[in-house]
């Protein structure tokens, strides 16, 4: 462990000897040197010849009907090659990742702000913006749903989706019971938790470049979490077969979820297949906030029962999730939030229930930590409520309850795998603290709350200490068929062994790109690896989404690669007329212990490739039951996560310092424990983010902060040192033994820092993002 | 109207530039460099950060017309040829890219600190990288970054 810089921490057992850059070792990006000349082409730096730019129309109401479309000024207008509306929608005008629930371009009605509703293309960005301007919509505009109870319950409140074959508004419902439901418990306490929306806010806007291809199909360069997925729902919707619809990954400028439903992908190639040109389109940020979903806003009622000794038991809950006009990933959240909603914690009785609603908010989808932030945020707070009624010390009431390795959840799932929370929890309480501050001394004030605004010279300032523990599932859950495949190939270039491999695999920043490289120096025992670019020439790969590409690509590759080294050693034995056992490749050449270095590398290829594609896909996982939640496997593999924050709070202005952040985290397997420390450290920043400053203000179903200017996220200023403590506790069902990393620090850093503030203020703090109102206890 | 200006080193024109086009817009678009960034495109994120006359701006925020006659240097000026500037190595060493999209800004912006402020402390790293968002790496090992370029450029 060790407080910042280059070498990450590390536990001492797993130090592995291989070749440069393999797996356990902390190579550079391939990618880095590109992206610091700016010479990385992202998907919005793309150009074609004569390309003309796509714009799109967006409803300004959260609910209305559509009366009319007058489409001839914006038609007219000079530099305009095209516009459309959803009856120039070539195949079926709906698309959607769960349900197919939502229009490529509105027909009827609008059902929310922000709805697509007619596109341009011109010669110039401002021409298509001037020519939006011309399109005359008539609306005749409805009373918005926009209180997700009501949605859930309310009988007489308008049906958004009256096709969707289920109650009121409802998306999915889900409850969970296991146990007694007839508990009691010595000691109860109870709360109502609200979260606000939140953005991923990644930095590269939607975009992407159309190429109309000979054939009658359509070439895409775009930025994606999954090409696969949007090849299919894009070629639905122009009406074509997906083989005459071509995506080529380009430059991601962050993803975070918020790239998982389709935004200009079915628009963009609508209008080049209608103008016969190249098309560009870029949104700006604006439009990036109606263009993309958000993380759900949630309302939360949790009851935790406990004995007077501090065990667990009992926990009842109801969520609600605001899943907004559209359906999205809104099911996954309700599988999530209700699957993990007692925390990585052991509870006898449990009775939880979620339900997911439309309303004509904007859509909510998927954001890192997808359904495991929002109820992680309450039993958390309700942890250290315990803990307070109990007297007891917060860290100690966690560890008692932990769950371990055989520990089963309130789904009846069995964790057959390490889940070292107490562990966790102890080493994280032993971090070191970061200093005291002097009172004595003239601060800088750039070290206290409110910073640079000049608000306190150190008075009234109050430091408090939390603790948060999260549980997140990794992967694809209950029933998916979830895989990956990968293309590895190895052949002699400029007399040297040379791999390549091919995924569709999104490269979103995370780096994957580098974790690839990785397995194949490992498993095939030669330093140079090439990655082919992402495209939808070869299988699916899934999304790079809920902490699984390393997982699930991962083990694609490191399959394909055993594959190409079995055939590597096939073809040796073959030349050598006998099979040695223990057959290995180090450093190019093939050995064997017994007899040594038998050839090189280079010379069993000759002139020849060795190309093997292979999928992988995880164990397979089961359905909750509707009824009871009860699963046999409902989750592949869980991950954790413990955070620490130290807070320093202005206590009459309700401004915050975070002081200090630091995690740790069982991994399974550091592939790459640099990468992980920037995955950890990167994740927590969008927690704190969660809990001190960032929401979507939506009121009446508007937007009222769609800016940079008025959505925050953490600057550097905002964001402390962050130790990570990395422990490795292998998953003996996982390539490897790694286990997902990208998303727990997401989820418990945010709980970390409320408690801190709680700690500090004691104020009962009950709303995420907390703002100087909450703080000061002055919020309406 | 008809563009002159002088990027990284090199004289550019463009023409039929609208009047209202920015800076940042030309680059990408009419001069082929995209290194800068259109993250935000009203001056809160920092990722179009170039020189103007050795000033960092948000070239986002500066209209094409006033460069005229001026002299930018964009994050693809900063490398000598092969030979990455020590600021963009440091970047790449201490692992400070995730996707990247903040990298040219902050790039610009921390070379332009280190020219100004040799051997900044942590406080004044962040006061000065304070208008450049990242939301991908938390920012601690954009901090080791440019530390580490500092100490490379003092004995550079």
């Amino acid at each position: 462990m060790n407080a910042h810089g280059n070498a990450p921490s590390r536990t001492p057992q797993d130090l592995s000897e291989s070749i440069t850059g393999g797996v356990g070792e902390s190579p550079s990006r391939p990618d880095g040197n590109l992206k610091v000349r700016g010479d990385y082409a992202y998907s919005s730096d793309l150009w074609a010849e004569d390309m003309l730019w796509g714009a799109t129309l967006r409803s300004p109401h959260p609910y209305a009907r559509i009366t009319g479309i007058d489409i001839a000024r914006a038609l007219a207008y000079p530099g305009v090659y095209a516009v459309l509306t959803h009856e120039d929608v070539p195949g079926d005008n709906r698309y959607g990742l769960k349900i197919t629930d939502q229009p490529v371009l509105a027909e009827d009605v609008v059902r929310f702000r922000g709805e697509a509703v007619a596109l341009v293309a011109a010669d110039h960005p401002e021409t298509a913006r001037r020519a939006l301007e011309l399109i005359a919509v008539d609306y005749e505009v409805l009373e918005p749903v926009t209180d997700p109870k009501r949605a859930a319950h309310d009988e007489t409140l308008p049906k958004l989706h009256p096709d969707s074959g289920r109650e009121n508004n409802l998306v999915r419902y889900q409850p969970i019971v296991r146990g007694r439901q007839d508990v009691t418990a010595e000691v109860v306490v109870s709360g109502t938790y609200t979260l606000g929306m939140q953005d991923q806010a990644f930095l590269g806007p939607e975009s992407g470049l159309a190429i109309p291809a000979e054939d009658g199909g359509v070439e895409l360069f775009l930025a994606t979490q999954d090409l696969h997925s949007d090849r299919k729902q894009t070629a639905r919707a122009l009406g074509l077969p997906p083989d005459k619809v071509r995506m080529t990954m380009s430059g991601v400028g962050g993803a975070f979820g918020g790239r998982e439903d389709l935004s200009i992908q079915v628009h963009v190639c609508m209008l080049a297949m209608h103008t016969g040109k190249p098309v560009k389109m870029v949104y700006n940020r604006e439009e990036s906030f109606y263009g993309h979903v958000h993380r759900h806003p949630a309302e939360m009622h949790f009851e935790h029962g406990a004995t007077r000794d501090g065990d667990l038991v009992y926990v009842k809950a109801r969520m609600y999730f605001d899943g907004g006009a559209y359906a999205s990933k809104t099911p996954v959240v309700v599988g999530n939030a209700t699957t993990l909603g007692t925390g990585p914690y052991e509870v006898p009785n449990v009775d939880i229930a979620g339900w997911g609603v439309y309303t004509n908010n904007p859509p909510c989808g998927a954001m890192r930590g997808l359904g495991a932030v929002q109820p992680a945020f309450a039993y958390e707070a309700q942890m250290d409520k315990l803990a307070r009624a109990l007297d007891m010390d917060p860290v100690e009431l966690r560890q008692r309850n932990a769950v371990a390795q055989g520990s089963v959840l309130h789904t009846g799932q069995q964790l057959d795998y390490p889940a070292p929370v107490g562990e966790l929890l102890e080493r994280a309480r032993k971090l070191p603290m970061p200093p005291e501050r002097d009172p004595a001394a003239e601060p800088d004030i750039r070290d206290l709350p409110g910073g640079a605004a000049n608000t306190t010279h150190g008075e009234d300032i109050a430091r408090g200490v939390g603790y948060a523990a999260i549980i997140k599932n990794v992967s694809y859950a209950e029933g998916a068929d979830d895989y990956s495949t990968a293309r590895v190939s190895l052949q002699a270039v400029g007399g040297e062994a040379v791999a390549m491999v091919h995924t569709a695999a999104a490269e979103v920043g995370q780096g994957l790109v580098t974790v690839q490289q990785q397995i194949a120096r490992t498993e095939l025992g030669v330093e140079r690896v090439n990655i082919h670019p992402n495209d939808t020439s070869v299988g699916e790969a899934g999304s790079s989404s809920a902490s699984r590409q390393t997982y699930v690509t991962g083990g694609a590759v490191k399959a394909a690669c055993e594959a190409v080294r079995e055939t590597l050693f096939d073809r040796a034995a073959a030349a050598l007329g006998h099979t040695p056992p223990d057959l290995a490749v180090v450093d190019g050449k093939l050995v064997s212990e017994s007899h040594g270095v038998l050839a090189d590398v280079v010379d069993v290829l000759g002139d020849g490739v060795i190309e093997c594609t292979r999928e992988y896909h995880h164990r397979p996982t089961y359905p909750l039951d509707p009824e009871t939640g009860q699963s046999e496997l409902v989750h592949v593999q869980h991950a954790f996560s413990v955070h620490r924050a130290v807070v320093d709070v202005d206590t009459q202005l309700g401004l915050v310092k975070v002081v200090a952040l630091d995690c740790v985290q069982d991994v399974g397997k550091a592939v790459n424990p640099d990468a992980i420390v920037g995955q950890i450290q990167g994740g927590a920043t969008q927690g704190m983010g969660l809990a001190v400053m960032e929401e979507i203000q939506v009121s009446d179903g508007l937007i009222r902060n769609p800016s940079f200017t008025d959505y925050l996220i953490p600057t550097i200023l905002d964001t402390p040192p962050m130790k990570v403590d990395i422990i490795e506790r292998g998953d003996p069902h996982a390539p490897y033994g790694v286990r997902g990393v990208g998303e727990p620090p997401t989820i418990s850093a945010g709980p970390a820092v409320l408690a801190a503030i709680r700690a500090a203020t004691g104020i009962d703090l009950t709303h995420a993002p907390a703002g100087p109102e909450h703080i000061t206890g002055t919020a309406h | 109207m008809r563009l002159n200006l002088t990027v990284n080193g090199r004289p550019h024109q463009a023409d039929e530039v609208w009047e209202g086009e920015s800076l940042l817009h030309a680059l990408r678009e009419r001069l082929g460099l995209p290194g800068s960034k259109n993250a935000c495109e009203q001056g809160e994120c920092g990722s179009c950060t170039v020189y103007l006359d050795d000033v960092p701006v948000c070239s986002c925020m500066v209209a094409a017309g006033q460069a005229q006659g001026r002299a930018v240097r964009t994050v693809e000026g900063l490398a000598d040829g092969e030979r990455l500037d020590p600021v963009q190595q440091s970047f790449v060493d201490a692992g400070a890219v995730q996707c990247g999209f903040c990298t040219p800004g902050l790039l610009v912006q921390a070379h332009d600190l280190i020219e100004r402020n040799p051997e900044p402390t942590d406080a004044e790293i962040r006061e000065s990288l304070a208008g450049n968002l990242c939301r991908c790496t938390g920012y601690e090992k954009i901090m080791d970054a440019v530390r580490l370029a500092a100490q490379r450029k003092a004995v550079s």
